[in-house]
């Protein structure tokens, strides 16, 4: 780098120009976009190696199990600036998601000590965390000496960071004061409404503001777009089907799950009057306007059904949406963003899947591992990946408060960072934190493909459900 | 969990009831089909001529397929937007036909790619069976006058039987075990309309992470293979001493 490129950017970390000043700066010097972002980069690297002694674990090698995603990509195009911080290695193995999870299950239940560190969703820690397979990773967060005092821990959103941490006690509140990390948040997603603008208008309807307005405004958009349904949701009999849309309006109309009694004994909830309602609504939304195939749709068919233009709009994870808004999809550019509160009060409360890091317990050199997890999860690389990358959507408010970041997706995503931050305060995990969360979600799941079907009135379904559940809580000692 | 509790549970677990009929179910269906269609094919091959040698080939094309893949291949096939079978189903009057979807439709499908991938191995073994029987017993028969439907019933089919026991032995084995085909096309679902013994283990063990329910559902699933087998082994041995008038 030449002196007074390298000076510039120094200026800039140190926070003594604005990123108006920089670009300027730099444009004047004849250097791009993409060669000034790669500048920043690397002396932002080297500004974390200012206050603490990053090579402690120099030479060491440590292993990851990845997931095929766009974070994974982001962290990769980064690698080699952790490589020159630390001087460590790292090997990893990259698995698609159909099959990711069931080699992090065999990796973890044989005890292998393979794979130093692994990706997640807090729904898993809550088998991995009791089970004795995962670390608490507060005592790494806590320790001065194995952690960069610039790491800054409360910049992750409040509600993003406890839904990663429980204390093991089914029904037990997450990131209560003696909850354990069991995971640290890496990139999340809110459940809202991504739409096909062009659809909407064609077909004269507003951007849906309660459950019953989306009911409606899916019927319409289906009427008045040939070829086409109105609401993707997912419909797999998997618990994938309940924790998206299902769940955030199901939340936000203020149903629970499970109820914990005071002696902390857990009980069905989901054939309550008010549930028995929501699904009603629920069931019908997708009988009149869902796509014919639903019970066979995971993420990915709502997802690539909106970017094919199958679909008017979705309910589900924000970053399906963003995804679909590029790349070679044919809505590319058409579609725009709503946060959405089944309650119509206007303040969503959005379900959220975290993709998180974990590491394992049977690691042989935990604290290497974490000087990757810190790495890996910090300010620097989720500026990186959010400026550079695709790493939508950052878990840390200051990668929330960047204006780079916002500009670009401000300009090439409608809506999105509106969507985010009304959204962002009342996301977190809806679900009651328990051992047996798979087993009864897709249960859960498979009713409610019955109930589509027909096969069971919903009051009925839900009544035979809760009755399962219960019998399951009591089986396990829960109930 | 006490030892042997998962295998009490059983007992009065509905979900364990409603995973052994659903594999039955399947596992038979899909034996008969099979064989029926297996058996109708070969014996419109069994002459050799160069037509029947290249149809037997290339009717072996489908058992190539990965099951995975030709679930798949039908997944594609069976979608309501774009789906060739959903476009055919539409033109025979059947509207919004949801295939893997419906309840009431789900066991079709996946028989239907369960049919298309293994009536070429049932076709493949009885041809075989068919092609080796002596001769003689025909000849006679023919000139005795016996219509060709008594043939078929007093000489070709006992002793093709062997065969039969044979090929339906190794698809009930196969079929019992399903995994791929469900999984890929629906994940045992809708609801738990097609809940087999691999599914259910498969969800238990990866998904929730009950390793011993797995594991007991999986032995059961070993039982009921040993007992069948047991069964089909001692009947073929049977009919073997009777084919060749050892009995």
């Amino acid at each position: 780098m030449h002196e007074k490129e390298k000076s510039l950017v120094d200026a800039f970390v140190r926070g003594q120009m604005d990123r108006r000043e920089l670009i300027r700066g730099l444009g004047a010097l004849g250097v791009t976009a993409t060669g000034g972002s790669a500048l920043l980069n690397m002396a932002m690297t080297q500004a974390i190696a200012a206050d603490f002694d990053w090579m402690q674990h120099s030479g060491k090698s440590i292993k990851l199990l990845l997931n095929k995603h766009p974070y994974t990509d982001a962290m990769l195009a980064n690698l080699d600036n952790f490589k020159q911080l630390t001087g460590m290695d790292v090997s990893y193995d990259i698995f698609p998601e159909d099959v990711y999870f069931d080699k992090v299950t065999a990796a973890l239940s044989s005890r292998s000590s393979e794979y130093d560190a692994f990706m997640t969703g807090a729904y898993m820690t809550w088998t991995y965390g009791p089970a004795g397979w995962v670390v608490d990773h507060n005592e790494w967060i806590m320790d001065s000496h194995k952690t960069n005092p610039a790491y800054n821990w409360t910049d992750m959103l409040e509600g993003v960071r406890k839904s990663c941490a429980w204390n093991g006690r089914p029904g037990g509140e997450l990131g209560s004061d003696d909850a354990m990390q069991w995971c640290i948040p890496w990139g999340y997603e809110q459940n809202n409404l991504s739409y096909n603008a062009g659809m909407l208008d064609k077909a004269g309807v507003d951007v849906p503001t309660s459950l019953d307005e989306l009911l409606e405004a899916a019927a319409k958009a289906q009427s008045g777009n040939e070829g086409i349904y109105g609401i993707g949701v997912r419909g797999s009999r998997s618990w994938a089907t309940i924790h998206p849309g299902f769940l955030s309006a199901y939340a936000n109309l203020g149903e629970i799950d499970l109820n914990i009694s005071s002696d902390g004994k857990l009980s069905a909830a989901m054939n309550t009057d008010g549930s028995k309602a929501f699904h009603a609504k629920w069931v019908k939304m997708i009988q009149d306007s869902g796509a014919a195939d639903w019970s066979s749709h995971t993420w990915y068919q709502v997802g690539t059904d909106l970017g094919a233009g199958k679909s008017a709009m979705i309910y589900d994870a924000d970053i399906l949406g963003y995804f679909m808004n590029g790349g070679d999809n044919a809505m590319a550019g058409q579609l725009a963003y709503a946060p959405f509160a089944a309650s119509g009060n206007g303040t969503p409360t959005p379900n959220i899947w975290i993709w998180s890091l974990a590491m394992s317990k049977f690691s042989k050199d935990l604290d290497a591992t974490w000087n990757f997890m810190q790495w890996a999860s910090g300010t620097e690389h989720g500026l990186f990946g959010a400026r550079q990358m695709d790493f939508v959507n950052p878990v840390r408010q200051s990668v929330w408060d960047d204006p780079m970041f916002r500009d670009r997706i401000a300009k090439n995503y409608p809506g999105y960072v509106d969507m985010h931050d009304v959204s962002a305060p009342g996301a977190a995990i809806k679900f009651t934190a328990q051992p047996l969360f798979f087993d009864l979600t897709t249960e859960w799941a498979a009713t409610l493909q019955k109930m589509v079907a027909k096969e069971v009135p919903i009051a009925e379904g839900l009544d035979q459900l809760a009755d399962s559940v219960d019998r399951q809580l009591k089986d396990a000692g829960l109930g | 969990m006490n030892w042997g509790e998962n295998y009490v549970n059983f007992l009065s677990d509905p979900d364990f009831w409603n995973t052994l009929q659903v594999s039955l179910v399947y596992a038979g269906l899909t034996v008969v089909l099979e064989l029926l269609l297996g058996l109708g094919m070969a014996l419109l091959l069994v002459r050799r001529t160069r037509l029947n040698n290249f149809i037997s080939v290339m009717l072996l094309m489908p058992l190539m397929t990965a099951p995975a893949l030709a679930a798949l291949m039908f997944k594609l096939m069976t979608n309501p937007n774009f789906g060739i079978l959903s476009y055919f189903m539409q033109v025979l009057g059947f509207e919004n036909f949801r295939w893997g979807s419906d309840p009431s439709t789900a066991l079709l499908t996946v028989l239907m790619v369960d049919i298309w991938v293994y009536t070429p191995f049932m076709m493949i073994l009885l041809l075989a069976g068919l092609r080796s029987l002596p001769t003689q017993p025909f000849e006679a028969a023919a000139l005795d006058g016996v219509p060709r439907w008594q043939q078929f019933w007093r000489i070709t089919l006992p002793m093709l039987m062997p065969y039969v026991l044979t090929a339906s032995l190794f698809r009930l084995l196969d079929s019992i075990q399903q995994f791929d085909i469900i999984y890929a096309l629906t994940q045992g679902g809708p609801g738990d309309t097609l809940m087999v013994f691999q599914v259910e283990a498969y969800l238990n063990f990866f998904q929730s992470t009950n390793i011993g329910r797995s594991t007991a559902l999986l032995i059961i699933l070993w039982a009921i293979t040993f007992v069948l087998s047991n069964l089909f082994i001692k009947n073929w041995l049977r009919l073997r001493e009777r084919a060749r008038g050892e009995i």
